[in-house]
């Protein structure tokens, strides 16, 4: 576990990619705290306070159906949390899974599984997503998976070139001489060793996923009303364009916040994790 | 470079293919029937009336068959007719790309302008306070959505300022007008759009020129230049720079997908009556036909923006061509 330490002591030097932690934790702690925390119900309706202006009442203020919009963003919290995450675990196991068979057996399976990698790559992803999820029904669920299977190509590519290196290496000979399986040997010995930039692409992926999501659902293709997520909540903002310009910020703010902090958490351990940055490195 | 060049092409036929069998697939495998949806608002539909319709348009026959009825057809441009106008999808394609194109290479020009100097400079600053400004713009940069920024910006300059128009390319007055009066309309109306579609790509280049040109000020090449005592401005420009170039030009043709697929969004907000919003409209109302034909024509422009990328860079690098 000393390399751990040495990691944790590398990322903490970066005081952006700790200020960016803490704040991922803080939105993993709003969100499984919601119902808590939130001062209203995110759905209940308040014909009386339609579109009323952020006040002591209604910190952020309220959106067209009267509703609280502190506690929808609050809320939509859960909805960004829970794809980026998902479509993230998803994209990883695929990628990992089609990355190490590729770089362990090369050859023929490696040509084919890499031009296949290629062609997902010439899609306009978005396109993809958007086609899929318009056929299929918009709902969180299908969001999730979408992202997952058109983001795993990057990660499939990282695993893939960490094992073309690895296998050449003494300790997968030696495992070999000792008869260990094919199947063994990848998960166990290779594979452990090839993570690091795995992390750092899951953590900008989660970043990546929760932009898309909240651009998904702004096209009214994502989370569907009432259900409050980010992207429709501004939804609403753009409706009331020329009205309310507190529904357009405030959400938007939230996506830029936790976006930006998993981007710089992915900043610092990338750096954390780079051993070719680590010669000035005194324990 | 002619053996490189033939290779490189010869590979990208199987991609196509591929890439016109995985459209296929994603289209028809799902369920959701185009009939039902055109027919779903009126109820006095007969039955027999969708059977007519679905033969019309080759639904009734067998999966492999379609695929292979639209393929041959895609090898001669014809991606068939739209299901919601009836007019060729190629015709629609046709008219909205000039649209997107005009502002897409107008942003890629913005973008060019702005990110290229602002990543060298930052490289050879590295650690100053520039360097340290423009990463924190750049983080900020990736991390915004760009349908909140432009909604941000038609609320500052359309409804707060009123200065700016907030939809559409043109104004509804447009046909009393001079040239000089169009012209001055048409750029009011893409100020915005343009500029929104600049400022994400404006961040990833500019560290992408950064990271490119740090690399290159490492090389041996440019120690042995400042030895030999030539001055800052031309180690940098001469030898430095061109050489940071190089990457570049390849990171602008793997970002045309990027620019086909982000447009989606603020097409749709600013109602610009381009590829994305056609992408969209048509997805709302399952319109296969004009789905597929864009699906696989952005990727292929996606292929070829690669390959335009690839050739350049095999052109400066022989490293690259000779490799077996």
């Amino acid at each position: 576990m000393r390399l751990l330490r040495v990691i944790g002591k590398r990322f903490s030097r970066n005081k952006l990619s700790v200020a960016g932690a803490l704040i991922v934790l803080a939105l993993i702690a709003i969100s499984l705290l919601a119902p808590v925390i939130a001062p209203y119900d995110p759905t209940s309706i308040d014909v009386y306070n339609v579109l009323s202006p952020p006040s002591k009442a209604h910190l952020l203020g309220t959106d067209e159906l009267g509703r609280d919009l502190l506690s929808r963003i609050i809320w939509g919290s859960r909805v960004s949390l829970k794809v980026g995450f998902v479509a993230v675990g998803i994209a990883i196991t695929i990628g990992i899974l089609v990355g190490s068979i590729a770089g362990f057996y090369g050859g023929r399976v490696d040509a084919i599984l890499m031009r296949f990698v290629d062609m997902m790559l010439a899609f306009p992803t978005f396109f993809l997503i958007l086609a899929v999820i318009a056929i299929l029904e918009p709902n969180i669920f299908t969001i999730m998976a979408v992202i997952g299977v058109t983001g795993w190509m990057d990660v499939a590519r990282l695993v893939r070139a960490e094992f073309l290196t690895l296998k050449e290496r003494d300790f997968v000979d030696a495992a070999r001489a000792l008869g260990i399986q094919n199947k063994r040997l990848i998960i166990r010995h290779i594979l452990p060793n090839a993570l690091s930039p795995v992390f750092v692409a899951a953590t900008f992926g989660v970043a990546g996923a929760i932009l898309t999501e909240s651009g998904l659902s702004f096209l009214g293709l994502g989370v569907q009303p009432p259900d409050p997520s980010w992207g429709n909540i501004l939804t609403a903002g753009k409706d009331n364009i020329e009205i309310a310009w507190w529904l357009s910020v405030y959400p938007g703010l939230a996506i830029l916040i936790t976006v930006l902090s998993y981007n710089l958490v992915g900043e610092g351990l990338r750096d954390a994790l780079d051993p070719r940055l680590w010669g000035a490195e005194k324990e | 470079m002619v053996s490189y060049l033939t290779k490189r092409l010869l590979l990208m036929i199987p991609l196509i293919f591929g890439i016109t069998l995985i459209t296929f697939s994603v289209i028809h495998l799902a369920p959701g029937d185009p009939v039902e949806v055109q027919t779903e608002m009126s109820l006095k539909v007969t039955a027999q009336a969708k059977e007519n319709l679905k033969k019309l348009y080759g639904l009734d026959k067998p999966l492999h068959l379609q695929y292979f009825d639209w393929l041959v057809r895609f090898a001669k441009l014809d991606f068939g007719t739209s299901f919601v106008d009836g007019r060729t999808v190629t015709d629609k394609i046709a008219e909205r790309i000039p649209i997107t194109l005009s502002i897409n290479i107008l942003s890629m020009f913005i973008i060019l302008v702005i990110a290229v100097p602002i990543g060298i400079l930052s490289a050879t600053k590295q650690y100053s306070l520039f360097d340290k400004l423009s990463t924190v713009f750049v983080f900020i940069g990736f991390s915004t959505p760009t349908f909140w920024l432009a909604l941000l910006l038609m609320i500052l300059f359309g409804v707060n300022m009123g200065i700016l128009p907030i939809s559409g390319i043109q104004s509804i007055d447009v046909s009393d007008m001079g040239p000089a009066e169009r012209l001055l309309d048409w750029v009011r109306h893409l100020i915005l759009p343009v500029g929104i579609s600049a400022f994400a790509g404006i961040a990833g280049i500019s560290r992408y020129s950064r990271s490119s040109m740090l690399e290159v000020i490492r090389q041996d090449y440019i120690k042995t230049a400042r030895a030999k005592g030539l001055n800052e401005s031309k180690v940098i420009f001469k030898h430095a720079f061109r050489n940071a170039l190089m990457p570049i030009v390849t990171i602008l043709g793997l970002s045309v997908p990027g620019l086909i697929g982000g447009g989606v969004i603020f097409e749709t907000i600013f109602a610009i009556p381009g590829m994305g919003q056609l992408f969209y409209s048509s997805t709302m109302a399952r319109d296969y036909p004009t789905i597929m034909g864009i699906l696989v024509i952005g990727a292929i422009l996606t292929l070829f923006g690669n390959l335009i990328a690839d050739i350049s860079y095999a052109m400066v690098d022989p490293r690259v061509r000779t490799k077996k």
